[in-house]
């Protein structure tokens, strides 16, 4: 349980959680703008308040 | 397209929705009448009257609980189960959970502001209410957390709009916040006095943890909810790119969280935290300009209704104070400005800037649009919307002017030294420089107390003139 220690410490878990979050963002971004046909979906969505009144 | 076709008969609930909407309007004469009330009081003290009741420290907490959580909780109750409602395609799933919520907290604001007015406070900004009130806005939130996730759970809509995004957001970081920040032991079962778990920088630290993020996601994720939904609807037109929305959503929600030691620099927390607060309050720019930029942008091809519409007005001027504060703000943060602005009037008015140009002007716009659609009806007059924007407007620039010159002033005055090293000016000096300013912001918040007024008048005639019957 020794290895445990090592995320006690600032020094170590400020840089190991930069990476995580970092990454995740950019999978974020890549999520939203890697792909053209996805890309397309999700901007379909931005008409769902337009169509409220049809309902 | 991913909607769903649903058929006719689907009711909403905007019975709840009507009394959130009206309490909305009666909190925002209230709190603002409070507020120019204090401000006066600041210009001239003998408005104390000497009674204890009604002197600045007590009626303070009475402004700020009827403005944020009177004012603003009411419209962000409103527009969320209206917004939750009608992009969902489905009914709020408990009309008695609803009712709850509506009951439950305007309890919270009635006997806040009494708990106030009496002296009773824990001493926390914007959380000044006792262990008693505490418990009761958990229960409270926790049964406006179920309502709106069991509606979003029954939705008729495939995918949930963004706008929902942020308000959930809004709710799961308003309970965090609120449960760590009044962890807190009470004195006895039958006393109101508590005392808070956490001590010295730690203490302050939480207290600005969530004094920060209740400016975070009270006042500005809930309200960018609100801007997403009804920007698009009175221009329209779709947002101008709803996978910018989407990186506004993720970076905003998780920037804002670790910014919050901003308000202690050069005191005694770690340098470190004060460092990554500054930093985190820098890099929180990019996400409040996209989203401004993206909720300015929707407008793209229309820009004349900028002149016709007195309702895109609100919103488009509501965008920019938006994009205002949010540059501020950051600037703010950088140790060497805030060293000058800290304590002075600056950051009061770096405040309003963001509360009544952001918060209150996206409000007042999206109920000149909700009310009549509620109630079945047109608004009563487009003129008085006009009138009031105008009144809002100028009130706002009166007010965040005085504040930036007394704050500059103050701070410049506070830290001015003579040849021979000693302080220049005493401190009551630096009081008897602002006296004019201070006039001059209560004159600021008459003209924009004026116009809730008037909007309230423009509502009475709106909704006398309606109907309650679903279409």
């Amino acid at each position: 349980m020794e290895w445990l220690m090592w995320f006690t410490k600032f020094e170590n878990t400020k840089p190991v959680s930069l990476v995580i979050f970092f990454g995740l963002f950019c999978g974020v971004v890549v999520y939203l703008y890697g792909s053209k046909q996805r890309g397309a979906q999700l901007e379909s969505f931005k008409n769902i308040p337009l169509q409220d009144d049809d309902i | 397209m991913t909607t769903t076709s649903v058929t006719n008969t689907e009711q909403y609930n905007y019975d709840v929705i009507r009394k959130f909407a009206i309490m909305t309007l009666v909190w925002g004469v209230v709190g603002m009448l409070v507020g120019v009330y204090i401000a006066s009081e600041l210009a001239f003290p003998a408005l104390n009257f000497d009674i204890p009741y009604i002197t600045f420290g007590r009626l303070r907490p009475v402004h700020t609980g009827a403005v944020i959580f009177g004012f603003g909780g009411s419209a962000l109750f409103a527009t969320s189960y209206y917004i939750v409602q009608r992009t969902c395609q489905a009914r709020l799933f408990s009309s008695g959970l609803a009712s709850f919520t509506f009951w439950g907290w305007q309890s919270i604001i009635v006997l806040a502001a009494l708990g106030d007015v009496m002296g009773y406070t824990q001493g926390r900004e914007y959380a000044e209410m006792e262990w008693p009130i505490d418990l009761l806005i958990e229960v409270v939130w926790v049964g406006y957390l179920v309502l709106f996730v069991g509606t979003l759970m029954k939705r008729k809509q495939p995918h949930i709009y963004v706008a929902n995004w942020f308000y959930v957001a809004f709710i799961l970081a308003t309970a965090l916040l609120h449960t760590f920040n009044n962890l807190a032991v009470p004195v006895s079962l039958f006393s109101m006095k508590s005392y808070s778990l956490f001590s010295g920088a730690q203490d302050a630290m939480t207290q600005w943890w969530y004094g920060h993020n209740a400016v975070g996601f009270f006042l500005t994720a809930a309200f960018l909810g609100m801007m997403y939904y009804f920007v698009p609807k009175q221009a329209g037109r779709p947002v101008y790119s709803y996978r910018l929305s989407v990186l506004h959503f993720w970076a905003l929600i998780f920037l804002y969280m670790w910014a919050g030691a901003h308000h202690l620099h050069w005191t005694a927390i770690p340098d470190w935290t004060s460092t990554l607060a500054a930093t985190f309050s820098i890099m929180l720019l990019l996400p409040s300009w996209g989203g401004m930029v993206n909720g300015i942008l929707t407008l793209s091809g229309a820009w004349d209704k900028m002149r016709t519409d007195p309702i895109i007005r609100f919103l488009i001027v509501s965008l920019s104070f938006y994009g205002m504060s949010t540059f501020e703000g950051p600037v703010m943060s950088l140790k060497d400005v805030n060293a000058l602005s800290h304590y002075t009037d600056w950051t009061i008015g770096h405040v309003h800037s963001g509360a009544l140009g952001w918060v209150a002007m996206v409000t007042f716009g999206s109920f000149y649009h909700m009310i009549p659609k509620l109630w079945n009806t047109k608004m009563f007059s487009n003129r008085l919307i006009n009138i009031h924007f105008w009144l809002a407007t100028i009130g706002i620039l009166l007010y965040i002017t005085a504040m930036w010159i007394s704050g500059i002033m103050q701070g410049l005055m506070w830290r001015a030294f003579d040849d021979f090293g000693n302080l220049q000016y005493a401190f009551i000096e630096s009081v008897a420089a602002a006296h004019n300013l201070y006039i001059m912001r209560a004159v600021g918040g008459l003209f924009f107390l004026s116009g809730m007024v008037l909007m309230c008048y423009n509502m009475y005639k709106t909704i006398k003139s309606g109907s309650t019957e679903q279409a």
